[in-house]
């Protein structure tokens, strides 16, 4: 079979192919969309609902490929050039005040980022870059050409760091500001749907192995009619679910009273409006 | 019959391009899909949606393509994946073909898309109702919902066809309904920084100077974040042919009012066209003269107008035309909406009726004094580019 020719030259079985792991239910979406950004190395662009498992996906694949994670959690003050690295000018300033270090080296001045500290591993690396929305509506756009080449340059020293091995990237967003076109066109999408009672049944027994299926039962029965309550401003999700089952049986609660009060409201319920729709919360 | 798929697709509009069909190409060839019909819809996906908007879009137009495919599935499994392993061959496109890939206008792309669409009628269809509800715009599908497709057999394609046909993602589209926090995102587009405030921010070169004059005593210097600077009067259009579209009116105001990042933000109301006034409250009883909204906001803030532009010539050429007979307006309200427009550097019509019922003499006279956008989405986002880099011609 005649492949098409980048850079490298690969093969369908060159790559490593993520199947989940014990810990991690994953549909053959999911799977598929991985595997493509895997191959293609290309950045996985994740979405969906909060509480759905985008963030854990990343620690899914580190650990289902043995590959070191990175980290970068965006805030709304992140700026793109702080994910490269750092200069420390201040302490530059300080140093050269009252003169504790050799301030002619630039270089231990500069910190490197999460970005930078993934092009520098000398292993493949999955790299998190997590809320991607969170920061400035450029935030993104600022990203692509290190993204796409996976090397950029350190004016201050010029030294030119350029990635040993493509790191996966994983980009999770929670749909906040639109992203730019520019951007998600370099992606592979994913929207990671709520999962149905199926794949809800498989992910509790994940966590929770020995629940008895008649306490699952009910548990599932109250969640997804708590779900159905109109107007609730933040729906719980799979890891409300899986906090509120934990919090059920530390507490050793009977769970055949579940229909008429809802203990623990406050794992499921995060908002003080939304605890108000609810009858059996009140009580 | 692929390529046809990426053509069908840009009709749904869909961006898809030579860029995003060659990484399909290319993920088919390593064998991505595992010779699997799902598998292809899934990596198709991944590939060629954005966000979870396109979905719909998607599923419709895989849905309608592969139809014909999916009824004879499984005697055509084979062929299909024979496709699919062909697909490897695509890889090979020539340079010249690519360039002429990429030259092809949107004009061309549409005729070949509707050249394919004719041949794909006659070979697959037939004339079957899935015709009948494919129209030709992307926002025509309304309630119909194509359920009752007869899928034959257990083919291979039968999981990836009741997927794409269950719809299930047609709450995701963005043409079709417009939340408040949809209008906050596009909203928050409006921005002009500028730095005023609390010095919070070191500034290294100014640091760096003073440190220098300082004879080498640091000395640090500090400067404000920048901050938005974004001035908006929203001026809406009340009562009469407003009320059915009230709520999204409602939703646009609370968003743009809970929206924290402007500088400033005031609201005033109108009836059906304005005239020496505009009005503090919905119920008309507080007036503000043209005059002195003017004086209170100066050109630099943004105007967005909110109104269906659509009245009654009269209220909108000659003196004396306000639909309340009470009030004798001096001047004719296309005077008083060009003091507006002429005052204001930057303005925007919203208009809440679909651009297709926009042709009406009132509409066009206000089109040719503010830059109009219909209140979705897309519109919005339009109307907020038009105010931050300047009128482009208004879209239609």
């Amino acid at each position: 079979m005649k492949l098409f020719r980048r850079s490298t030259d690969r093969r369908a079985q060159d790559f490593r192919r993520f199947t989940g792991t014990d810990s991690y239910i994953s549909s053959p979406a999911l799977q598929d969309a991985v595997n493509v950004a895997l191959a293609l190395e290309r950045p996985l662009l994740l979405r969906g609902e909060p509480g759905t498992g985008k963030t854990l996906l990343a620690h899914a694949i580190a650990e289902g490929l043995g590959m070191p994670l990175i980290t970068w959690f965006v805030k709304s003050t992140t700026q793109a050039a702080e994910g490269l690295y750092v200069y420390d000018t201040v302490q530059r300033l300080h140093d050269s005040r009252f003169g504790d270090r050799d301030v002619s080296d630039i270089r231990q001045y500069i910190k490197l980022g999460p970005l930078g500290k993934a092009f520098s591993a000398d292993d493949q690396v999955v790299l998190l870059i997590d809320e991607v929305d969170k920061a400035d509506l450029e935030f993104p756009n600022d990203l692509l050409n290190e993204l796409d080449n996976m090397t950029f340059t350190i004016p201050e020293t010029g030294d030119e760091i350029t990635a040993k091995h493509r790191p996966m990237v994983v980009i999770t967003s929670n749909n906040e500001k639109e992203l730019p076109d520019a951007f998600l066109r370099r992606c592979v999408f994913h929207y990671i749907e709520f999962p149905t009672e199926e794949q809800m049944r498989s992910i509790v027994a994940v966590h929770h192995p020995d629940l008895e299926r008649k306490v699952v039962d009910q548990c599932m029965e109250t969640f997804y009619r708590l779900r159905e309550v109109s107007g609730l401003r933040k729906r719980p999700s799979t890891s409300e679910l899986i906090d509120w089952i934990a919090a059920l049986r530390f507490s050793g609660v009977d769970t055949s009273r579940l229909g008429k009060e809802l203990p623990f409201v406050g794992t499921l319920l995060k908002m003080e409006q939304d605890l108000k729709k609810v009858p059996a919360a009140r009580s | 019959m692929l390529t046809g798929f990426m053509f069908a697709l840009r009709r749904q509009g869909l961006k898809v391009g030579p860029q995003e069909w060659l990484a399909l190409m290319r993920a088919i060839g390593m064998g991505l899909h595992e010779s699997r019909f799902t598998g292809f819809y899934n990596v198709a996906r991944s590939l060629l949606c954005r966000t979870e908007a396109d979905f719909d879009a998607y599923d419709q137009v895989f849905a309608n393509h592969f139809q014909g495919v999916a009824l004879k599935a499984r005697e055509l499994s084979e062929e299909i994946l024979g496709w699919l392993r062909q697909a490897a061959g695509y890889l090979n496109i020539s340079p010249e073909e690519l360039a002429a890939m990429e030259k092809l206008g949107l004009d061309e792309l549409m005729r070949q898309l509707e050249e394919r669409m004719r041949e794909q009628d006659g070979e697959h269809h037939g004339g079957n109702r899935w015709i009948g509800t494919g129209g030709t715009s992307p926002f025509g599908w309304g309630g119909a919902h194509p359920t009752g497709i007869r899928i034959g057999g257990q083919s291979m394609g039968r999981s990836a066809m009741q997927v794409a046909e269950l719809r299930r993602f047609r709450g995701y589209r963005t043409d079709l309904q417009l939340d408040v926090r949809q209008i906050k995102v596009a909203l928050a587009r409006l921005r002009e920084l500028t730095r005023e405030g609390t010095r919070e921010e070191l500034d290294v070169e100014e640091s760096i100077e003073a440190t220098c004059k300082n004879a080498g005593e640091l000395t640090l210097v500090w400067r404000a974040p920048r901050r938005n600077n974004v001035r908006l009067v929203l001026l809406m259009d009340v009562g009469g042919s407003m009320d059915p579209h009230s709520r999204l009116v409602s939703r646009l105001f609370s968003a743009a009012h809970s929206s924290r990042h402007f500088k400033a933000f005031e609201a005033y109301y109108f009836h059906n066209c304005v005239y020496d006034d505009v009005y503090h409250d919905a119920g008309f009883w507080k007036g503000l003269p043209l005059t002195d909204l003017f004086a209170k906001h100066g050109p630099e803030t943004k105007l967005v107008m909110v109104g269906d532009a659509l009245m009654h010539p009269v209220e909108l050429f000659q003196p004396n035309g306000a639909i309340t007979w009470t009030q004798h307006n001096f001047r004719p309200g296309i005077e008083c909406l060009r003091r507006l427009s002429d005052h204001f550097t930057r303005v925007a019509w919203l208009n809440p009726e679909p651009d297709r019922y926009w042709r009406h003499p009132t509409v066009n006279a206000i089109r040719d004094l503010f830059p109009m956008f219909p209140l979705t989405l897309d519109g919005l986002n339009g109307a907020v580019s038009s105010l931050v880099k300047g009128p482009v011609r208004a879209r239609i």
